[in-house]
């Protein structure tokens, strides 16, 4: 197995040692047992909090939905927020909320994590020790962070089913668009965390949210549909350089495809883009904080 | 000669940021199989850079480093199989117990679950961590701390273990306990290089040691070969009640073959020699004439082969 870590920084070296040679084979099954051993590492410190974890992903969205679509109906003189003619506020909400979570997730699993590791404690180091090219370590806090934001976005379904005095239409015609834009938003979120978590002061982690997530988020057509932007038209232009707004249209497009949405293939199109942009700047973000 | 496991070879590290820094200058250096190996020098000396070349986590500028053969800078994740790192902080992972540290650093690198938790159990018994094993790492002392490190970092079985300052911050029992857990390691036949300022640590657990400054290495041997090389003398300071036959005395103890120099002080002599052997009795015996009422005897040390290398003080 070629070891990319040394190729970003020393292209073509020709000799190979004679040791590594013999045991390439061996190691690339011993690079899959780190990655597992890593990931078994995640998931058990996922369980021991996993309440917090349910706390800390179910509450913005029960707390949005309870809200919008059960306390402003109920004061009557009609929901003010409920812009779609026709349709129901919590069926646009609900896809924009899945999207919420799935990119709060990725910043709580990645991001956070990642600061406070990089920073005082260099927690790290153990895992950046491991028998494993530097670049898988940084994919697996991708990839488990990933999995957190699907359970994430998961999760938002049955709130919008109980929660909103209207029904919510949920509607999924393709199971298998639905995986792939959960699965692409989820690792377009972990990678957003894996550049805030690397190039980010650990001090200003604060900071980032309230000057990028909190922006993207709010201007990521999740309480409205994209469509509806035509009216301001810079506006629909300007947040087309917005991730989660394919994040939200992705998800509007998978489970409310009565929602007006953007046509799948540019979801995900850029979904794709997004995901490997954002990739490759965290991962080098990444290399740069381990290795000096 | 044992077999040979590590192998500095010219290494150079240039910080060439606003001030350029030549933090490791040329360093050629060989570990054999089972030694503990000690570079001592004063903060800012090159031995973190060192250590974090050879653990894959500094690039040099030129030169190599080779764990049995293979380049650390080709293949680092081939060569930190064979790397136990303890670095100079607390980098235990905060989120899993004591026991937890050890069994997912065993899981890391490739053991089953039944191997990696008898190897964790193992490794509480051997460094007396049992009954802390469900201790998240927070509530631990730095000693403690340190020492679920060391066997962290040899969970794997690793060929050559890199300690970076393994004492510092260290309460003078906890530097002991750790002392004989590193001696421990000599049974296990691991190859260690640990950096320290200590000097007492360097004489105490190397087998060699090299003293370096300024990312050379100025001088390399077994602490005793270092400390007879270097001249280091074994020094008498003798305090005397009468003022009287000093000089007289002096000059006598001058005369011995066996001193290589004798003066007076303030309230006394002080008389270095080569070597202690035979000198104290005839020394006692001279002196009692003038009133000996004291005797001092300071055996040749590191920190004098130090001084004497660089003009500075170790701890400057």
């Amino acid at each position: 197995m070629s070891n990319p870590e040394t190729e970003i920084r020393d292209q073509g070296t020709g000799t190979r040692d004679a040791e590594s040679l013999q045991d390439n084979r061996l190691g690339s099954a011993i690079f899959l047992r780190a990655f597992y051993g890593l990931l078994l590492r995640d998931l058990r410190v996922l369980t021991r909090e996993f309440h917090t974890f349910l706390l800390r992903v179910g509450m913005q969205p029960l707390l949005f939905l309870f809200v919008f679509t059960f306390i402003l109906p109920h004061m009557g003189g009609g929901n003010p927020m409920a812009v779609a003619g026709g349709v129901d506020f919590g069926t646009i909400l609900l896809p924009g909320l899945m999207a919420v979570a799935i990119m709060f997730s990725g910043i709580a699993a990645v991001a956070l994590p990642l600061a406070s590791e990089f920073g005082i404690t260099r927690e790290i180091d153990d895992r950046v020790m491991c028998p494993l090219p530097l670049w898988a370590v940084a994919l697996e806090k991708v990839c488990f962070s990933a999995m957190q934001s699907i359970i994430a976005a998961l999760l938002v379904i049955p709130m919008a089913y109980y929660v909103p005095a209207a029904p919510v239409r949920v509607q999924v015609a393709n199971w298998f668009l639905l995986a792939l834009v959960l699965v692409l938003a989820s690792l377009l979120a972990g990678s957003l965390g894996l550049v805030i978590g690397s190039t980010v002061n650990p001090r200003q982690i604060g900071l980032v949210f309230s000057i990028i997530v909190i922006p993207i988020t709010f201007l990521g057509c999740v309480y409205y549909p994209w469509a509806s932007l035509y009216k301001i038209h810079w506006l629909q232009i300007a947040v087309l350089f917005n991730p989660i707004v394919y994040m939200s249209e992705g998800l509007r497009a998978a489970v409310t495809p009565g929602v007006a949405h953007m046509p799948w293939w540019a979801i995900l199109l850029a979904l794709f883009f997004f995901t490997a942009a954002l990739a490759r700047l965290g991962l080098k973000g990444f290399l740069g904080r381990v290795l000096s | 000669m044992n077999r040979l496991i590590v192998e500095f070879e010219k290494l150079t590290k240039i910080y060439d940021s606003k001030l350029r820094v030549v933090a490791v200058d040329g360093l050629d250096l060989e570990l054999h199989q089972g030694e503990i190996f000690g570079l001592l020098g004063p903060n800012g000396a090159g031995k973190t850079t060192t250590i974090s070349i050879a653990t894959t986590r500094t690039l040099p500028t030129s030169g190599a480093v080779r764990i049995k053969g293979i380049d650390v800078v080709k293949h680092p994740a081939h060569a930190r199989r064979l790397i136990g790192v303890v670095p100079q902080f607390n980098t235990l992972d905060r989120s899993l117990t004591v026991f937890e540290n050890l069994y997912f650093h065993c899981r890391y690198f490739g053991f089953s679950h039944a191997a990696a938790k008898s190897r964790s159990m193992e490794l509480l018994q051997q460094f007396l961590l049992t009954e802390r094993k469900d201790v998240y790492p927070a509530q631990l002392s730095g000693g403690l701390a340190q020492r679920v490190q060391i066997a962290r970092a040899i969970a794997h079985r690793p060929t050559v273990l890199f300690l970076d300052e393994p004492s510092a911050g260290l309460d003078p029992q906890s530097r002991m306990a750790m002392w004989s857990a590193v001696e421990g390691l000599r049974k296990e036949g691991i190859t260690v290089l640990l950096t320290t300022h200590y000097m007492e640590e360097a004489d105490t657990l190397s087998d060699r040691l090299a003293i370096i400054d300024y990312g050379r290495i100025l001088a390399l041997g077994s602490p005793e070969k270092l400390k007879t090389t270097f001249g280091a003398k074994t020094i008498f300071d003798l305090k005397l009640r009468s003022h009287e036959g000093r000089e007289a005395l002096c000059a006598t103890l001058q005369a011995r073959p066996d001193v290589s120099s004798a003066e007076v002080t303030a309230d006394g002599l002080r008389v270095m020699a080569a070597s202690a052997e035979g000198l104290l009795p005839a020394l006692v015996e001279a002196a009692a004439g003038c009133g000996l009422r004291d005797l001092t005897m300071t055996t040749p040390s590191l920190e004098t082969v130090f001084i004497q290398l660089t003009g500075r003080d170790l701890r400057e």
